[in-house]
């Protein structure tokens, strides 16, 4: 079977300088894929392309069979892609239950948003005692869970997190990291970008290493973890 | 809205109604001009309070508006109520132009601003040259009999042109606080709170926000309108001159962006506080050239540095009522 998301031979430009070169993955179905590299490689880069945010110069995106070329980012949200972007992006002077409704606005969200709201609640109970709350007078962490809630409310088969436990204390990355992993066993297919590597690669079954937009290694997150070059480079081990 | 909410619109409404049986003259037209300030400043904020887009350049459509309706009823005859027509067509295209040139190419923030200033000079210079509509020396609408009441050609007493505003007013103040509610107010919240995560949320940003500049320029164009029909004189100097945008933003901006009494109560404490300001020198016989200006401007400091919400959202908390 082929996988849910194929990206090949990506390009893509910012001006003159390349951000992506020819990077090809593949995301199988209920699978966590972990993209681990350094800062300014290219990672957050190819969550936008894959979103519809950034246009590629070359290359494809097939999500569930289907080319995503020249799709707006509604519209590869409105596919069953959603994102978790890089620092907790939630709307500060909406409150939470506002926030968490705005993420099952789409078309294919709008029927099952009040169970998917039950869903988001279960899986963090703080969100529901703050429905009423300010986003933007929330701690960091309890942004960032009220995020990958708001992602959720979107019913998608694909969550794709850029950073999540970026600038979080080490306890609530955890709890955050956890909730990606509970949400995976449930059925849903993760793309992961972390700079946490060793924790990514352990939650992970595959792996691609993306340095200066190019993916250098893959293999299985044990294989990765067992790899003296990543070992040196990320781990500093 | 709660009860003590309703209460207190529903008293004024009722004062504004009555206002012109027991106001003289002067004070109907200094009430008139607060109304269009507040019309046009809740014009100003469906694009900026609600949706984030900041326009420094509303005289555009104010102008445009005027100078199409009135160049209608100049050269042909035509009354206002087809020329209104015309005028929302050409500002809502001019609007959707920018936007399309802003928005699909990414240009936001002070660049968005510049880019409506850039449009509205370059307009101003432009009229400047069109001789069929007067150039710079303007042009200059009959003015037929002021006692009787021409709805048709919208020409009759200041009372009628008080009425036109306070109707005109009213239904802007419907409609904003309708769109609030209503999915596109949602998604303009969050466009203007955050667009990026609006955007990775689906939310198709360039159409909402595309909607937010057509109802906004719409609505402007009809105080244009307005104006044309009231003053009966223009010059492409004055309407689209940039202190024209700057007045429209004023009102909104004291009075509180993105409420929806805000502008109006903005508009208000502005006309009646410049008002208030020339007679008190009057009356204390100061003729210091400019003075004016520095009594309005330092009053302007003083709101925004005690109430940086504006007044509405500091009044509102005291009075118990939601903004």
């Amino acid at each position: 079977m082929s996988a849910l998301l194929q990206v090949e031979g990506l390009d893509l430009y910012y001006g003159d300088a390349q951000a992506l070169v020819q990077v090809s993955l593949e995301v199988p179905e209920g699978e966590i894929v972990a993209i681990v590299g350094a800062n300014g490689a290219g990672k957050s880069t190819l969550i936008r392309a894959i979103a519809g945010i950034e246009r590629p110069r070359a290359g494809r995106i097939r999500f569930a069979g289907r080319d995503l070329a020249g799709l707006d980012s509604h519209e590869v949200c409105n596919l069953g892609i959603a994102q978790v972007a890089e620092g907790r992006q939630v709307f500060p002077s909406l409150t939470v239950e506002e926030n968490l409704e705005l993420g099952a606005m789409l078309p294919r969200a709008r029927a099952g948003a009040r169970r998917a709201m039950q869903d988001a609640y279960a899986l963090f109970p703080t969100l529901a005692e703050r429905r009423r709350q300010l986003a933007g007078t929330m701690s960091g962490g309890e942004q960032q869970m009220l995020a990958i809630g708001r992602s959720l409310m979107a019913q998608p088969e694909l969550i794709m997190f850029d950073e999540p436990s970026l600038g979080l204390a080490p306890l609530v990355a955890k709890e955050v990291l956890h909730a990606i992993h509970v949400l995976n066993a449930r059925g849903l297919t993760i793309l992961l970008v972390e700079q946490n590597v060793a924790v990514s690669l352990r939650i992970s079954q595959h792996a691609y290493v993306l340095e200066n937009g190019r993916i250098v290694m893959s293999g299985s997150g044990e294989q990765l973890l067992r790899d003296d070059r990543v070992r040196q480079a990320y781990l500093g081990l | 809205m709660n009860r003590r909410a309703a209460a207190l619109l529903l008293a004024l409404g009722a004062l504004l109604v009555a206002l012109p049986h027991v106001a003289g003259s002067y004070a109907l037209s200094v009430a008139t001009l607060i109304l269009y300030f507040a019309y046009t400043g809740q014009a100003w904020n469906v694009m900026m309070g609600f949706a984030g887009q900041l326009s420094l350049g509303h005289s555009i459509y104010v102008g445009v508006g005027a100078y199409a309706a009135g160049a209608l009823f100049f050269h042909y005859g035509i009354g206002p109520w087809a020329g209104l027509w015309l005028a929302i067509a050409l500002s809502v295209l001019i609007g959707l132009v920018i936007g399309f040139l802003a928005f699909r190419f990414g240009i936001s923030g002070v660049y968005f601003a510049l880019l409506t200033i850039a449009f509205a000079e370059f307009t101003r210079i432009g009229f400047d040259h069109l001789d069929w509509l007067g150039g710079p020396g303007g042009m200059f609408l009959k003015v037929a009999q002021r006692d009787q009441i021409d709805l048709a050609n919208f020409r009759g007493p200041p009372i009628m042109y008080y009425y036109a505003m306070l109707a005109l007013s009213a239904a802007a103040l419907a409609l904003c606080a309708w769109l609030l509610r209503s999915r596109a107010g949602y998604y303009w919240r969050a466009i203007r709170e955050d667009e990026e995560a609006a955007q990775a949320l689906g939310i198709n940003t360039f159409r909402w926000k595309m909607l937010a500049v057509t109802i906004s320029s719409a609505m402007t164009a009809i105080s244009g309108v307005f104006f044309a029909f009231y003053y009966n004189n223009l010059f492409p100097e004055q309407i689209f001159n940039i202190g024209r945008s700057i007045e429209i933003i004023l009102g909104p901006v004291i009075g509180g962006v993105g409420t929806l009494f805000g502008p109006i109560l903005g508009a208000a404490v502005l006309t009646l506080l410049s008002d208030g300001i020339t007679e008190a020198l009057a009356a204390f016989g100061w003729e210091i050239p400019g003075i004016k200006q520095v009594l309005y401007g330092l009053v302007l400091l003083a709101a925004i540095m005690f109430m940086p919400h504006g007044i509405w959202p500091a009044l509102a908390r005291r009075i118990g009522v939601d903004r």
